[in-house]
């Protein structure tokens, strides 16, 4: 134990237990939690400096600001969808049909606002009531017939994307006027430069902020809270990296307003898996549904918010897409859109076997696949080469998730 | 919590089961059960490997539903259709197998479903409470914010045993919960049994160790196939406990117990 807590505090009477609170054990705390497989957002980092040490050194346009917005932008569209899937991950369940579902969102804007003149907002609230439509009924079929995920989403994949090609009808692609403010927000507007300085002082702020009431919180109830300096550090390490990035960005166009978005949605997300009674029945009925429903959680409710907040999520991925796009086409949500979306959010760290993620994994993980997909792009490789090396990147990501559930289980950290 | 029921009166009845059956397939799990829980009350539910105990209590806890038979709650029937609805009228159950979540910390699994302020989690007075508990339990956890994988058997089943108090319950079913435990944790849930009882709760305890029935419990009720197999007091001698058990006064215990008997007699002799 340290010295500088004389007084021995609620939660650290156990002799047992180390704590360290110097930076030497802030390091040591986290050395330990890698060996027992908790790896944490460790893989992405190592990922995105491996990417972009490879890719530039094979065309310097990669890292050049502009490359990077555009990168940005690219990443709003399919994240977007991939925090959905964190959603369905986190009960060990998976929609296979997010693809299909962003593509019939698509297809619905072209159709209701360009052809039929529908205003734009009905349009988009009509492509999101569809994607919360279908989600509830995946969760009916799981949660009244007991039909696995997989072989449901699976089935809807197709048919969500006979529903897409039906209403677009023989023309197939319709294009979404560019002066519109759909379009406008899909590949022209940006934060204004002041604005994202200030956002970006925001998260530390916060940081500090909840810290400090927490700390005052804990220590008011006996308990232990973690030292001011490192709390201070990190916070002002985030801040440091965030508006170094946010002035690279600036030396090209700056920061998207999608992209923003995508943050926003992602912070809510991940306040309602971190702080909320939802969240918590989340990863519990992940780690153990039985468990789950013994302790009184609504388990049915839960599955049920998970698979409508996925396929609304995808919907509103597939109107960001074709805002990205200015076009509602075939194409729209095909090829590897399902797989990057899925890739996207084991890669940052949600595992497969339910219980376990955050909605950071799919901001994180998004961006390493759109640095792979637009680093292959810049290397004027073919889509049959890029589908190749995502294939296997998520193959990789998936050994990594097994590999490390492995080792937890036997470490004991569940 | 929501509007409870209000605290029975000493002595009332508060659950009453009648004709309680249950099938699994062709198994018949429990047939025909009768049981009486009064407040202030300790039962224990005795019978060999199989006899239908946890299938009984996970019937009360809503687990299961009965294939037929009547349950009354405060004089009043009721269908225990779910985990939730019994919880809801203080129904609190430590289940054999402890039905805790291997991914979550000791805290997330002790206000499991029941949060402190859902919109927005108290942890802090979460904590307190968690440690608070665990005290009263004599509970050897080293941390509470380590996730409950990482615990030994003995660590999990205080921290089963502290949950199901959290909820202020009216009935409290505890099954086996001392198997793993420690001398001094037993000691404990002994002591807590007592305690809960005092304060006017039933309980309802299941164990294989007659010495701890005895110890704590008023009435004895014994199980066996599925069936009631007699009420006993806590006076009751252990070889009439063990015949009703294993349902033969000539049975391997006996049998044993007259072995080392008469061993015992030929050495001194
Ligand atoms: N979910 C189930 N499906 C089918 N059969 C079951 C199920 N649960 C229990 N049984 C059967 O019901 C009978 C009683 O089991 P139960 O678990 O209630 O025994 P028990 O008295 O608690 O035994 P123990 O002392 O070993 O814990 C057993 O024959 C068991 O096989
Ligand atoms: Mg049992």
């Amino acid at each position: 134990m340290t010295t500088d807590n004389d007084k021995t505090t609620l939660d650290r009477a156990d002799a047992r237990v180390r704590h360290d609170d110097s930076l030497k054990g802030a390091i040591r705390d986290f050395t330990d939690r890698l060996r027992s497989g908790d790896l944490g957002m460790l893989p992405v980092i190592v990922g995105l400096v491996l990417i972009s040490t490879v890719f530039s050194a094979l065309n310097p346009v990669f890292l050049a600001p502009n490359n990077l917005v555009n990168l940005l932008f690219d990443c709003a569209t399919v994240g977007v969808i991939s925090l959905g899937i964190v959603c369905v991950l986190m009960l060990g369940e998976i929609d296979l049909s997010v693809g299909s579902m962003s593509g019939l969102a698509s297809a619905m804007i072209g159709v209701l606002w360009v052809n039929a003149g529908v205003s734009l907002p009905l349009a988009i609230v009509a492509a999101l009531a569809t994607g919360a439509m279908i989600g509830a009924v995946y969760a009916t079929l799981y949660n009244r017939l007991g039909m696995p995920s997989f072989v449901s989403t699976l089935s809807g994949l197709l048919a969500i994307l006979g529903l897409q090609l039906y209403i677009l009808g023989p023309t197939g692609s319709i294009n979404l006027p560019f002066a519109s403010a759909l379009v406008g927000f899909g590949q022209l507007w940006i934060l204004p430069a002041w604005l994202s300085y200030l956002l970006g002082l925001l998260p530390g702020a916060v940081m500090v902020w909840v810290g400090l009431s927490v700390m005052r919180q804990r220590t008011a109830a006996g308990l232990s809270a973690q030292p001011l300096g490192r709390l201070v550090l990190k916070a002002a390490a985030l801040t440091v990296g965030l508006e170094g990035a946010i002035y690279y960005l600036h030396l090209g166009r700056g920061v998207p307003v999608m992209f923003g978005l995508f943050v926003l949605l992602a912070v809510i997300l991940n306040y309602g898996l971190t702080r909320t009674q939802w969240g918590r029945s989340m990863f519990a009925v992940g780690g153990n549904r039985e468990a789950a429903r013994r302790s009184g959680i609504n388990v049915r409710r839960i599955y049920l918010s998970a698979f409508m907040l996925c396929s609304t999520l995808a919907a509103l991925g597939g109107i960001l897409s074709a805002a990205r796009l200015a076009s509602s086409s075939q194409q729209a949500g095909t090829g590897d859109v399902n797989l990057n979306a899925i890739a996207a959010a084991v890669i940052g760290g949600t595992s497969l076997f339910g219980g376990r993620g955050s909605a950071w994994s799919a901001v994180l993980g998004i961006i390493v696949i759109q640095a792979i997909s637009n680093g292959l792009t810049l290397l004027n490789l073919s889509s049959s080469l890029r589908y190749m090396i995502t294939g296997g990147v998520l193959a990789i990501a998936v050994i990594v998730d097994s590999l490390a559930r492995q080792s937890r289980v036997s470490h004991g950290r569940g | 919590m929501q509007a409870r029921e209000r605290l029975p009166a000493k002595g009332e009845r508060i659950l009453s089961l009648r004709g309680v059956t249950k099938r699994f397939g062709a198994v018949s799990a429990l047939t025909d059960i009768e049981l009486d829980i009064h407040a202030g009350e300790v039962v224990a539910l005795v019978g060999d490997n199989g006899a239908g105990k946890s299938t009984l209590v996970k019937v009360l806890a809503g687990v299961h539903q009965p294939t037929a038979g009547s349950i009354e709650y405060m004089g009043r029937p009721v269908t225990l259709d779910s985990p939730a609805k019994a919880l809801e009228m203080g129904i609190a159950t430590v289940f054999q197998d402890l039905a805790l979540c291997e991914n979550l910390d000791v805290v997330a699994n002790l206000f499991l479903g029941h949060e402190l302020s859902p919109w927005r989690l108290d942890e802090v007075q979460m904590e307190v409470r968690a440690w608070t508990l665990l005290k009263e339990l004599a509970a050897r956890i080293p941390s509470v914010r380590e996730p409950i994988a990482s615990l030994s058997g003995g660590q999990r089943q205080t921290v089963a045993i502290a949950r199901s108090l959290l909820l202020d319950p009216r009935i409290i079913m505890l099954d086996e919960p001392t198997a793993a435990l420690g001398v001094a944790q037993t000691a404990e849930v002994l002591n807590l049994i007592e305690r809960v009882r005092d304060r006017g709760l039933g309980v309802i305890i299941i164990s294989h160790n007659m010495e701890d029935v005895r110890a704590v419990a008023d009435r004895i009720v014994v199980l066996r196939l599925g069936r009631n197999n007699g009420v006993f007091t806590p006076e009751t001698s252990n070889q009439d406990l063990v015949a009703a058990i294993t349902g033969a006064t000539e049975n391997s215990v006996s049998r044993r117990q007259g072995r080392l008997a008469a061993e015992a007699g030929g050495t001194t002799a």
